[in-house]
């Protein structure tokens, strides 16, 4: 296992990686309370950017409503744990199961009649509003006033209900955000992942070589969607409430997706050093404003902007590849991009 | 027979893009479809590949009907296929691209030995296997897509406009490579709209007009026929003399 895990990969890349992985499981004995939380946004973005990388950065299906599957995925658990007492470990198999379902429902529309492209992404935005205002509607999950979990009397931390301190979630989180790289990892060696990419660089040519393309698209939406339920799972228990207007809603995608987009679409590591930075920099620009007394609503979203436009213009194949190249790593680890921005 | 169309009827919506086609292979034969731009060459391909699906008509591969299966059982088969304007795959490297074509699951038991002859017939796909395709130039490109269709052990390999915007140099090499690749026992079925060439490589021929098939025959035949001199040559023909000499 453990050599097919390394196999290819330049030594000084595994050293930097575990250089980074000590350094993230001792952060908790050192980070103060406040700069915890903004790590475990930093992982769960780190997380969810992943599992929509696999759909855009490995298949080439870009997807605008990913709010959907963690929507899908914190209800899922979130109703199984309120109406009856199910806990998140078992909740989570029915989050994935509903997530899938919803993903394979769309690509089997999509990919069957040949929608592809922006009028995917546009089919992809339509069904996570209709969650939205669906939710918004269902009363038996609190409808627009939202689902609560019940938070009282938690003194110790307790895995199996997710009920704990946030050291507790920064754990969990790291290692689901952990799992999700090394899944990336296999994913792209595989002979799916290989397929996936002959498909993102060219459907056509794809299909004359003998790829099933459906099926491969199929399966990159299902594993996507599924993946990016359990970050929604984790995002219920950790915030205690739901709101269809805030989990479904197209920012929430939007959100999601600029880690991947600023790290490097297409490759391993691009997601997790996007969700670093959009994510760093910006609580650091609102702590700053907040320090000197100004308050500007949306101010996050400004700079999530100006990042963006930065990107596009002077780093179009994100932040990753030439900051591995920087780190002398090849192209070998995990920087497969698409190269968009090269053509 | 490796081939056989029966009458294949294609339309795009309304639009009719091939008419009654029959054509047929025997094995390692060498077979050339020739015509103008939009006469439905590309698109007896497709439908031979399973790529469009025929309205009328029926696809033998060894006497066993093919038609409608889906494009990657029908690669399946050992029907392979080099799509028009070299498909590769431009940010993977040469031997991403290469190895592509090795994933098929009929070719998947012979991989050392299927890799062995592709390198013995492109040896640049070895010199090359770190550069990004897209970087190369369009005969390496081309040889490359060959190549990789070569790695899924087709047993007939289709090649929609392989000439199309190479040198005239190198479209002699491409056609010398074709003509080995078929003398080792490969079929080919070669659409064209560079009609000498093909027509001089080919032992037989047909000619598509409008979707229609309207003259067959050896290639040597179909390059001395007037009709096919002057639409497809430019040569002015003995029964109509042009008036300036």
């Amino acid at each position: 296992m453990i050599p097919l895990l390394t196999d290819g990969v330049p030594r000084r890349g595994l050293k930097l990686l575990a250089a980074f992985s000590v350094a993230l499981l001792a952060a908790p004995l050192v980070a103060s309370d406040y700069l915890l939380t903004v790590l475990i946004l930093v992982l769960y973005f780190a997380y969810v950017g992943q599992a929509w990388n696999i759909m855009m950065g490995f298949a080439g299906q870009l997807s605008l409503g990913h709010a959907l599957y963690v929507g899908l995925g914190a209800y899922a658990a979130a109703a199984l744990y309120v109406h009856f007492g199910v806990g998140p470990w078992l909740g989570l198999w029915v989050a994935m199961a509903s997530a899938a379902a919803a993903g394979a429902t769309i690509g089997f529309l999509a990919f069957r009649f040949g929608v592809g492209g922006v009028y995917f992404a546009i089919l992809t935005i339509a069904f996570a509003e209709f969650a939205r205002i669906g939710f918004d509607h269902w009363s038996w999950l609190g409808g627009s006033a939202g689902l609560f979990l019940p938070v009282a009397n938690y003194g110790g931390n307790d895995i199996l209900t997710l009920r704990g301190s946030p050291t507790m979630f920064y754990y969990v989180m790291l290692a689901m955000t952990a799992s999700a790289f090394v899944l990336c990892h296999v994913l792209l060696r595989s002979r799916i992942g290989y397929y996936w990419l002959a498909i993102r660089e060219s459907a056509d040519a794809a299909q004359a070589l003998g790829i099933d393309i459906f099926r491969c698209k199929m399966v990159a939406v299902v594993v996507s969607a599924a993946m990016t339920s359990l970050g929604g799972v984790l995002f219920a228990f950790y915030y205690n409430n739901l709101f269809p207007e805030q989990v479904f809603h197209i920012s929430r995608s939007i959100e999601l997706i600029l880690g991947p987009i600023i790290g490097g679409i297409g490759t391993l590591v691009g997601p997790i050093v996007g969700a670093f930075l959009l994510t760093t920099l910006a609580e650091t620009l609102s702590e700053i404003m907040r320090a000197v007394g100004i308050d500007l609503p949306g101010i996050k979203q400004v700079f999530y902007g100006f990042c963006l436009l930065g990107v596009v213009m002077f780093l179009p194949d994100g932040v990753w590849p030439p900051l591995g190249r920087w780190l002398g790593l090849g192209r070998e680890e995990g920087d497969r991009g698409s190269g968009e921005g090269k053509r | 027979m490796i081939l056989r169309v029966e009458g294949l009827d294609l339309f795009y919506g309304d639009a009719q893009a091939l008419g009654g086609v029959s054509i047929d292979a025997e094995e390692g034969e060498l077979i050339a479809i020739v015509g103008a731009n939009g006469a439905g060459k590309s698109s007896l391909i497709r439908t031979i590949a399973g790529i469009e699906r025929p309205r009328a008509g029926h696809i033998f591969y060894r006497n066993s009907d093919i038609t409608g299966l889906p494009s990657y059982r029908i690669c399946n088969l050992g029907i392979g296929q080099v799509a028009e304007g070299r498909q590769i795959f431009p940010s993977l490297t040469v031997e991403e691209n290469r190895e592509m074509g090795a994933l098929l699951p009929r070719a998947r038991a012979k991989m050392a030995e299927t890799m062995r002859e592709v390198f013995a017939t492109f040896p640049r796909l070895k010199e090359r296997r770190g550069q990004l395709a897209g970087t190369m130039s369009g005969g390496e490109q081309q040889m490359l897509a060959i190549g990789r269709c070569l790695r899924g052990r087709p047993e007939l390999i289709m090649l929609d406009e392989p000439s199309l915007g190479l040198a005239p140099t190198l479209v002699q090499d491409l056609f010398r490579t074709v003509r080995t690749l078929n003398e080792r026992g490969l079929t080919v079925l070669l659409v064209e709209q560079n009609v000498v060439a093909s027509l001089k490589l080919a032992k037989r021929a047909y000619v598509l007009e409008n979707g229609a098939i309207v003259m067959r025959g050896t290639g040597a035949e179909l390059i001395a026929d007037d009709r096919v001199r002057q639409a497809y040559l430019g040569v002015e023909t003995s029964g109509r003399k042009s008036p300036h000499g």
